[in-house]
């Protein structure tokens, strides 16, 4: 156990020291594998603060519900209860056809078309406001509505949040492609420094194999050198996107003076952190795995 | 046989290319003593000093080193065996990114010994070969005898009870060979077994010690 713990202690000093040799590349390295995480991240961080906007604006989700002009008072209040109690409904409102025709007179205009009628042609409505942004729930809702009794005719808007919706998964997809591609980049980063190490220390490592290392103690030095130097890049990758909110949030703070909203994005999470860090460890290791596997066979092979 | 430690039974080796470079070759040594291995360039004192170390594989035939078949070793086992060795390389193979401390130092580092206890056997080896004043030395400030003798410091640093030195005299002047010689045989006296292979037959006059003579891969 002892030896054990020591052999790690030394792999990691080893590895220390491989970093400490090359400042300027490892800095370089850093900035590469920073660059390549910050843009999939960057895209993330927008996407996750649009959804939370549009959200946000979907709090006036409304599906208009149109009666049948024989519907009686009683099955007016009956229906008013049953919509109240339907789950994914925040809340009903009653608009009578009086109201709706007293709203319509105060459209210019409109006041002497109406006056024209003998009768109000208008429907008594019920105006129910969703609970989440769901277009999915806004359209079964709808159907379930259209085939209660005395119900004419259903109105959804949520065509826009399908836009809305469908619009943002475009945008996963491509961050999520963007991401498989950089993490390649990564990886490949890792590969090739660690092919440079392999190569320049090809004499070590063949002179510590004849005098008895075993593969393992020449690979973990690698696969230290390859974590490292993806949370090293994780890091920077972390800054440059946190470094981009807070100067994107200074003009989007003058923005919001103008059209007097408060519009800013949120800086990174500490788990959305550890994610980045996790993730950009494994590729990492990832890249070591490959290039020690690779390169060190030949080697080995002896 | 069985008191044997290193027992060769009819090994052949064959370069890929197809050169044979060991025919059939038998013999065996028994602890504590010390063979040198003679022959022209080429007749492959080399190669059988690298079956030993598991460096080549023979394409047949058996190497016994205490009992075990390094021909038939899982590649996993080589580090343990080489532990057990002390090899002098006919090309040196120093690093010369390190001092000759740190050279020397090598064998026990990779065996993850207490850098203390390391350290303490380190200065010894250089000690015994006469090098302890230049170990903060890089060894490519070592004239070619002290180079020569830095190699001797780290193949007997962990203590090995077989050493094995492919041409150590190569390319000294007598005087300073016949010295690196007696190094060897200093440790032959205190049991180590030692194989030497050299192409200069002085030692052999000198010695008369027991010598295995290779001729185009066969023993004579
Ligand atoms: N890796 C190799 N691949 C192919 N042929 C080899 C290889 N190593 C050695 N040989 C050949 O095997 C023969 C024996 O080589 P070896 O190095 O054992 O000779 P040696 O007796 O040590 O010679 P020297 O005194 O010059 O060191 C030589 O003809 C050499 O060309
Ligand atoms: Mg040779």
């Amino acid at each position: 156990m002892r030896a054990w713990l020591r052999h790690h202690a030394l792999s990691f000093a080893h590895t220390a020291r491989r970093f400490a040799a090359s400042p300027a590349a490892t800095l370089l390295n850093a900035l590469v594998i920073g660059v390549a995480l910050a843009l999939p991240l960057g895209g993330h961080v927008l996407l996750a603060n649009v959804q939370q906007f549009a959200r946000g604006i979907a709090a006036d989700a409304q599906i208009s519900i149109f009666l049948a002009p024989e519907a009686s008072t009683s099955e007016i209040a009956g229906l008013q209860k049953r919509l109240r109690g339907t789950p994914g409904v925040r809340s009903v409102a009653f608009v009578s056809r009086q109201e709706a025709l007293d709203g319509l007179k105060r459209v210019p205009g409109m006041a002497e078309v109406i006056a024209t009628l003998r009768e109000n042609p208008l429907p008594d409505a019920f105006v129910a406001t969703l609970a989440a942004s769901d277009p999915e729930l806004a359209q079964r809702l709808a159907r379930d509505f259209k085939s209660i009794p005395r119900v004419a005719y259903v109105q959804t808007d949520s065509a826009w949040m399908e836009r809305v919706h469908s619009l943002l998964r475009v945008g996963r997809t491509a961050v999520m492609l963007v991401g498989a591609l950089l993490s390649f980049a990564l990886v490949a980063v890792t590969f090739n420094t660690i092919r440079l190490q392999i190569l320049t220390q090809s004499n070590e490592i063949e002179v510590s194999k004849l005098v008895g290392a075993t593969n393992a103690y020449i690979r973990r030095p690698f696969f230290y050198f390859g974590i490292l130097q993806g949370i090293f890049g994780g890091v920077v990758g972390c800054a440059i996107v946190d470094i981009a909110i807070l100067v994107l949030n200074n003009d989007l703070a003058g923005l919001g003076t103008l059209y007097g909203a408060n519009v800013r994005l949120e800086l990174l999470g500490r788990s959305d952190g550890f994610a980045v860090l996790t993730f950009a460890a494994v590729l990492g290791w990832l890249g070591a795995y490959a290039s020690v596997s690779r390169h060190l066979y030949k080697i080995e092979s002896q | 046989m069985g008191t044997d430690l290193i027992s060769f039974s009819k090994v052949c080796k064959r370069y890929p290319g197809g050169y044979e470079a060991l025919k059939d070759v038998s013999f065996s040594v028994e602890p504590g003593e010390m063979v040198f291995v003679t022959g022209h360039s080429g007749a492959g004192k080399s190669t059988l000093l690298k079956l030993i170390a598991a460096m080549e594989h023979a394409t047949s035939g058996s190497v016994l080193i205490a009992g075990q078949n390094v021909s038939s070793l899982r590649r996993p086992a080589i580090p343990f065996l080489r532990r057990k060795l002390g090899l002098v390389f006919q090309d040196q193979k120093l690093l010369y990114d390190r001092s000759a401390f740190d050279n020397v130092m090598l064998p026990l580092v990779v065996t993850g010994h207490p850098w203390r206890e390391a350290a303490k056997r380190a200065r010894a080896a250089l000690d015994k070969v006469g090098l302890l004043d230049r170990e903060r030395a890089n060894p490519i400030a070592l004239s070619g005898g002290e180079q020569q003798r830095l190699c001797i410091a780290r193949a007997v640093v962990n203590r090995p009870n077989i050493l094995i030195a492919d041409e150590p005299t190569g390319s000294l002047d007598t005087e300073y060979a016949d010295a690196i010689i007696d190094m060897f045989r200093s440790f032959n006296q205190v049991g180590v077994t030692v194989l030497i292979s050299t192409h200069d037959d002085r030692p052999i006059r000198r010695l008369s010690p027991r010598v295995l003579t290779l001729n185009r891969g066969s023993l004579a």
